[in-house]
């Protein structure tokens, strides 16, 4: 299933190289098969086959990968990492983002980059891809919920693009904003979170050169459930830190209202790094399920501190149990 | 409309059966790897059927007084056991997929979060009816202690109730807890009232028959 691609002539580490998509998939495939015997083989080909129409949809991105910045965990199954996911425009079920996701158009897209900035900007998607050369980077992705998993991201440092837009003396915070469309996102008409959905950052957090703005993951453009066509990843806070299909980049004085500080402040602050000291009220932070990875039945695994993240410099003086 | 013996057997068989068609799905999806998370989807179904089945075995009281269908309290029993026998598969998957077996963890949990507190003590509650369901313990307490004491069912179902409400409050997607909410107000709104009309005018009800409530 190994098939060596070389544009340019130049032989590039592709990410789909490092465990391909196909080993994820025929393990899974297996797996079903194992259990499920030939009673299940209809809806298994079906399953595949929906699979293969997924493939050709996501077109591949070539980068290479950045091994400094990545993980040595093993990526989470594309079929996993694609079919479990929050993302409330989509709905609030986790499989829900799957099913309903095909409604958004990806492209044309624009980011508009403004606020306290020298150089506001506003990029296409083309013009986001190009902006500076893509890496690959694996990141553990940790949920508020308790479950992480591991996911091979395309994009570069977000620094890249704040470095562009020169903000001003006065910008400390990074807002960003995402799409908000009726028409595309079934889950807008609910009332779950105040739309659009607004994530935030501190100015530094964001320059943080681990902070990712992420055009694709598994080597292929972002698939829409995961936030097409660009979102930003931070890998050391909680999942719903890391916005997705972002329509605006605002550079701020004050700190933003995030959608989920907004709704249940007592919940999720803004800050929500990863800490297995800090409980969620409702729920221990202590440890987590790697999905696809561990067994159900197993005992938890211990979640690291900033998610295993060497980013403790950044909070220093800060009392984190506060600023949650 | 009075099924024969014979009827009712194979009535109670049916449901016996369908009772199990929700853990028979659980098990088929969890094995056949269906399932990205099978955690998670194992403590909600098994939680909302526990639910339902208490709806359901609150119903009987209702349905056997406005549908005259006297035959339905023998179901009861069975759908009560279910409805403890969902909530212990509920209370197992948190004290082994979430704490495995760790008890003092698990204790510690419960005390620090007031929705687990809460479902834990509705849990708690279920097990002393579970364990005197029997002919024999009915029997043994005698039937005037062994109603009151099964009247626990009337703090166990709001506090389950409640239990959910919690868990899904701060997401402000409350529909479902909502909908709970009503079907029990409803069941034990009716049977309050009942009791009412009954102290007004003791004697119009109970058609000549010992009624249970």
């Amino acid at each position: 299933m190994l098939i060596k691609r070389s544009p340019n002539g130049i032989d590039l580490p592709f990410p789909s190289e490092i465990t391909p998509r196909a080993v994820f998939e025929n393990r899974r495939a297996f797996i079903r098969q194992m259990a499920a015997g030939s009673i299940a083989g209809g809806a298994l080909l079906e399953m595949l086959s929906r699979e293969a129409f997924a493939q050709g949809v996501n077109p591949k991105l070539a980068a290479r990968r950045n091994a400094a910045l990545s993980a040595q965990d093993k990526p989470t199954a594309y079929h996993d990492a694609t079919h479990y996911n929050n993302f409330y425009e989509f709905g609030t079920d986790k499989s829900d983002p799957a099913e309903n996701a095909g409604t958004l158009r990806p492209r044309p897209w624009t980011v508009s980059i403004e606020g306290e900035v020298k150089k506001p900007l506003t990029l296409d998607l083309d013009a986001l891809l190009k902006l500076a050369p893509l890496e690959e980077r694996v990141y553990r992705l940790r949920c508020v919920e308790g479950w992480s998993m591991v996911i091979p991201w395309v994009g570069y440092s977000l620094s890249e693009l704040i470095k562009r837009v020169e903000p001003t003396g006065n910008a400390k915070y990074v807002e960003f904003i995402s799409l908000a469309d009726r028409k595309q996102m079934p889950g807008v008409a609910s009332r779950v979170l105040d739309w659009p959905y607004t994530e935030g950052l501190r100015l530094d957090e964001a320059n943080h050169p681990l902070t990712l703005l992420t055009l694709g993951m598994y080597g292929e453009v972002l698939p829409n459930q995961n936030g097409a066509p660009v979102r930003v990843v931070v890998p050391w806070k909680y999942g719903f830190k890391s916005a997705k299909s972002i329509v605006k980049i605002r550079f701020t004085r004050d700190m933003p209202r995030t959608s989920w500080n907004r709704s249940a402040p007592s919940e999720y602050g803004f800050y929500s790094n990863v800490n297995p000291e800090v409980d969620h009220p409702r729920w221990s932070q202590a440890t987590e399920r790697r999905i696809g990875e561990d067994s159900f039945l197993s005992r938890k695994r211990k979640t690291l501190m900033f998610n295993g993240y060497d980013v403790a410099s950044l909070y220093t003086g800060l009392d984190l149990k506060k600023n949650f | 409309m009075t099924p024969s013996p014979k009827q009712l057997t194979v009535i109670k068989a049916a449901v016996f059966v369908l009772a199990l068609v929700p853990l028979a799905r659980l098990v088929w999806l969890t094995l056949t790897g269906a399932l990205v998370e099978p955690l998670q989807f194992i403590t909600r179904s098994t939680g909302d059927w526990t639910l339902y089945f208490l709806c359901i075995a609150l119903a009987v009281t209702p349905l056997r007084r406005l549908a005259k269908w006297n035959w339905v309290l023998k179901l009861r029993r069975m759908l009560g056991l279910y409805a403890f026998f969902y909530a212990l598969l509920h209370f197992m998957t948190f004290l082994w997929f979430d704490h495995f077996f760790d008890v003092a963890e698990m204790l510690k949990d419960v005390g620090k979060r007031p929705f687990i507190l809460v479902g834990f003590i509705a849990f708690v509650l279920l097990i002393p009816l579970a364990i005197t369901s029997t002919n024999a313990m009915v029997r043994r307490l005698g039937g005037k202690r062994w109603l009151w004491l099964h009247r626990l069912v009337y703090l166990v179902a709001p506090l389950g109730v409640l239990h959910f409400w919690w868990m899904k409050a701060a997401k402000h997607d409350l529909a479902e807890p909502m909908l709970f909410v009503v079907i029990v107000a409803l069941l034990l709104g009716m049977r309050v009232w009942w009791a009412r009309q009954k102290q007004a005018n003791p004697t119009a009800q109970g058609r000549g028959q010992t009624r249970r409530v």
